[in-house]
């Protein structure tokens, strides 16, 4: 059936948001801002794996081992430089600042790459697929990005709740005074929340690219999606932030089903349903004021 | 002398105007009489520029007081731009010519965002502004669903084209002027009302004001519905100088680029900052104009190091304690008492 | 040996003047206990001690070592450790997920999370619950035994019985002399004076941020601590009087 299909290629896309929704919560949870260039990271990422391709060849899949560390490192530099002096400089300053670096972002790739969409291609594991049934197919690229992705979000999980650095990072987010107090390096914990946010973000958009196709101004959508699934997932648990990609990615799949142009709109509307019948999150007990 | 004295009369008068401010009101006064005749003075092709200038001036005002004065980060205001243009465009297809329909349009505009605050309202700082984004985004979208307005993409404004250029140029100018002193004028106004003073304190500190007595979501939404009035008047002399929408140019996000620049430049929370904010971006405009993605760039790295390093802006860091203010915002209070006695 | 020292500080909220000149100095294995009413600089002082506050005249040692400027999570490794008025438990970890992170900094000593819960005996079977779900009480008791993780030379107290129950609050004092016996030198800031005094072998009273009045509790009167902690009259100020 048309609609079981639509319904499972939203799963499978789902699960991608959600690894792009990870990062944010996490740099929401321990610094209470969201990294606007978030999603611009992650096109920022594909650009990166594209040129390694483009001088060194071969399939997309090793950029992996050199885009993530990367991105990690990115992540400890713009935090220790530019996010930790924003976030002193006021209450707004780090919206203004993250918004200022998206713009500075998109634009210098617009400067130059151009505006013309590019995509990583995998050869033919791009177009396979399984078969289910008569009318179901699942991707196998499609089906290997989901399960990566939720397999990235276990990891993360077990990370935050059995590490010694993931407790301090969850202490933090809870009271950042008493942290301190307990002799908890506050900037190096907002560091690897960034680093971490920027790899997996950076995961996201190499498998997003490998997917799809990116732009300069890809970013605007992802850090969009990213956004809504926390939103509709609920703060505060990482399962509840993978519950928010996959509901978003089944309106979107399912609303490109009813008109092929109406499958971000129809993400968006059952975005601001949430938002208007349970600001909270489907999952969440806390509420965002 | 007798035993009881007479208690002291004391006299307080309280003066709502400096002479700076005073001067500054008489200078623009001026000004804006300057710039109603100027159509009899300057040649077409200025005029029009002015038109532009206004158009992002009035653009900075609004986000001003949004954030500057309400605290509140929206990257979503664009809406309200797009709306409004387009709102322009529907009454000019339904036979009303545009200068009229700009009023109309405008007040479409701050009529839509009552509800619009009551979903944006649920979120807060981050989110809240994410969320601005994805509200000017649905908007977006389903105005490039309306093929009668264009659909995706885009449509012209024609009902103009029965005066000459030169004509129609100068009426939207006059209209820009018009919609510029309107939103200094509401803004001024504001700010020295009691809708001001408690939007203040809610900026300064909300749980304050909330404890003494401040009703902090009616405030916040009185903000919210000026900044969106204010940015849909920009979005009317918009299509009325372009004579034409598009839904991916009409909700551009990167016009919230140019209000958070202007703004942050100019000084967040000043009167004068979106004025000194706007004359910078427009003259970086023509300077960068020619030079494509560079141009944002500059922008977008100006702004960032203008928050790190230079965070109460231009006029902001000129007068720190907002004394030398060209609106009169402070209460001045002067006390004279007279003492009598009895012989 | 002379573990704290401070001398000539001044220490500012904005405009607001909150310790004047105020120089004290600390032995090890001392229990010091810092009275006065509120508003009289007791949790200044620690904001000091712990490095949340930067005096803005004066220096502050701590065995010998000028740690003036440093902030306040490199004390901890320097073995100072803060137990926060208000306990300011992270509320979604565990009680033993509390207690490990205050044991983040691997200073060298004998606290561990046994020797915690056999100092707090009534924490232990609640040692899977979240901080948020505790009482009063076991709030407080992991909140010191949070900051002995750390095994600090000098342990602040800030205001434990605050809110607290007084059979409850004489329970955590049992607890805070045994960790003096064991060598750790505690600093003690109090309203309730009882306990306090129970407990300390030296006594500091402030008021509108100046030392009044030290001694040893055993040689100060009452009516000497009343007045030290109420002021006398005389020194009553008004606005901008300093």
């Amino acid at each position: 059936m048309v609609w079981t299909n639509a319904v499972v290629q939203g799963l499978l896309l789902g699960g991608l948001y959600a690894l792009f929704s990870v990062g944010l919560s996490l740099m929401f949870g321990v610094m209470r801002f969201v990294n606007l260039a978030h999603g611009d990271f992650s096109v920022l990422a594909a650009y990166a794996a594209y040129v390694l391709v483009e001088h060194a060849g071969g399939t997309p899949l090793w950029t992996f081992a050199a885009v993530i560390p990367l991105a990690a490192a990115v992540g400890f530099v713009l935090q220790r430089f530019i996010l930790d002096r924003a976030l002193a400089a006021g209450d707004l300053s780090p919206l203004l600042v993250t918004f200022g670096l998206s713009i500075v972002i998109q634009s210098a790739l617009q400067q130059g790459f151009g505006a013309n969409n590019l995509s990583l291609f995998l050869g033919p594991l791009s177009y396979q697929s399984w078969k289910i049934t008569n009318t179901l197919y699942l991707g196998r690229l499609e089906v290997i990005v989901f399960v990566v992705a939720v397999a990235l979000i276990s990891g993360l999980q077990l990370f935050l709740a059995r590490t010694q650095p993931g407790r301090l990072l969850r202490a933090t987010a809870d009271n950042p005074r008493a942290a301190a107090l307990s002799g908890v390096n506050p900037r190096r914990v907002r560091a690897l929340a960034t680093a971490i946010a920027l790899a997996t973000v950076a995961i996201g958009g190499l498998f997003l690219a490998m997917r799809t196709s990116f732009t300069p101004t890809s970013g605007s959508n992802d850090l969009i999606f990213a956004f809504e699934a926390v939103i509709i997932g609920g703060l505060g648990s990482l399962w509840g932030t993978l519950l928010g990609g996959l509901i978003l990615g089944v309106a979107q799949t399912v609303g490109s089903q009813i008109n092929p142009a109406d499958g971000v709109l129809a993400g968006h509307l059952v975005f601001l349903a949430v938002l208007a019948y349970r600001p909270q999150g489907i999952l969440s007990q806390r509420s965002l004021a | 002398m007798s035993v009881l004295e007479a208690p002291a009369r004391t006299a307080a008068t309280v003066n709502r105007y400096s002479r700076i401010s005073l001067g500054a009101l008489w200078s623009g006064v001026a000004v804006a009489a300057l710039l109603v005749v100027a159509p009899a003075f300057i040649g077409e092709s200025s005029i029009n520029q002015l038109t532009q200038f206004f158009s992002f001036l009035i653009l900075a005002i609004g986000w001003n007081v949004l954030a500057g004065y309400g605290g509140m980060v929206s990257i979503g205001q664009q809406a309200y731009l797009g709306v409004a243009s387009y709102a322009v465009l529907y009454l000019s297809l339904h036979g009303v010519l545009s200068w009229w329909a700009a009023p109309i349009a405008i007040a479409f505009c701050g009529v839509l965002s009552i509800p619009i605050s009551y979903l944006a309202f649920r979120l807060r700082g981050s989110f809240f502004a994410i969320g601005t984004w994805v509200i000017a985004e649905v908007c977006l979208l389903v105005v490039a669903q309306i093929e009668s307005l264009g659909g995706g993409a885009g449509a012209s404004l024609n009902d103009l084209n029965r005066f000459s250029p030169h004509t129609a140029g100068d009426v939207t100018y006059w209209v820009g002027l018009a919609i510029v002193i309107a939103s200094l004028v509401s803004v001024a106004l504001l700010l020295r009302s009691r809708v001001g003073l408690a939007l203040m304190s809610i900026r300064d500190d909300e749980l304050a004001a909330e404890a003494t007595g401040v009703n902090v979501t009616r405030i916040k939404r009185i903000a919210y519905v000026l900044s969106a009035t204010i940015c849909a008047g920009a979005g009317v002399l918009l299509i009325l100088s372009n004579l034409e929408v598009q839904p991916n140019s009409s909700f551009s996000v990167q016009y919230s680029a140019f209000m958070i620049f202007m703004v942050l430049v100019g000084g967040m929370g000043t009167f004068e900052g979106p004025i000194i904010g706007a004359i910078v971006f427009y003259a970086l405009q023509q300077w960068l104009a020619a030079n494509g993605a560079w141009y944002l760039i500059i922008l977008g790295a100006v702004a960032i190091a203008v928050t790190l390093w230079l965070p109460r802006g231009v006029w902001g860091t000129v007068d720190p304690h907002n004394r030398r203010s060209l609106v009169p915002l402070r209460h001045r209070v002067t006390v004279a008492s007279h003492l009598e006695s009895e012989e | 040996m002379t573990m704290l020292r401070l001398e000539g500080v001044t220490a500012n909220y904005g405009h607001l003047r909150a310790l004047e000149e105020m120089s004290l100095s600390l032995d090890e294995g001392e229990i010091l206990a810092v009275l006065g009413a509120n508003g009289a600089g007791k949790s200044t002082l620690l904001s000091l001690i712990s490095g949340e506050l930067k005096p803005s005249n004066g220096k502050v040692f701590f065995n010998e070592v000028d740690i003036t400027h440093l902030d306040p999570y490199r004390r901890v490794r320097q073995g100072i450790a803060l137990v926060p008025e208000g306990r300011h438990l992270f509320a979604s970890l565990t009680v033993e997920e509390n207690l490990l992170v205050g044991g983040s900094t691997r200073r060298a000593g004998s606290w561990s999370l046994d020797a915690v819960y056999e100092l707090f005996p009534f924490i232990k079977e609640r040692r899977r619950s979240r901080g948020g779900q505790l009482s009063g009480g076991e709030q407080q008791a992991v909140a010191i035994g949070r900051a002995l993780m750390s095994n600090p030379a000098l342990l602040l107290l800030d205001e434990v019985s605050l809110g607290l129950a007084p059979v409850i609050v004489r329970d955590l004092y049992v607890g805070l002399r045994a960790v003096a016996n064991e060598g750790t030198t505690l600093l003690v800031v109090e309203q309730d004076l009882t306990e306090a005094l129970g407990v300390a072998n030296q006594v500091l009273c402030l008021l509108d941020g100046r030392v009044v009045l030290t001694g040893s509790p055993q040689t100060l009167s009452q009516s000497q601590m009343m007045n030290a902690y109420f002021g006398d009259g005389e020194r009553a100020r008004t606005p901008g009087d300093r």
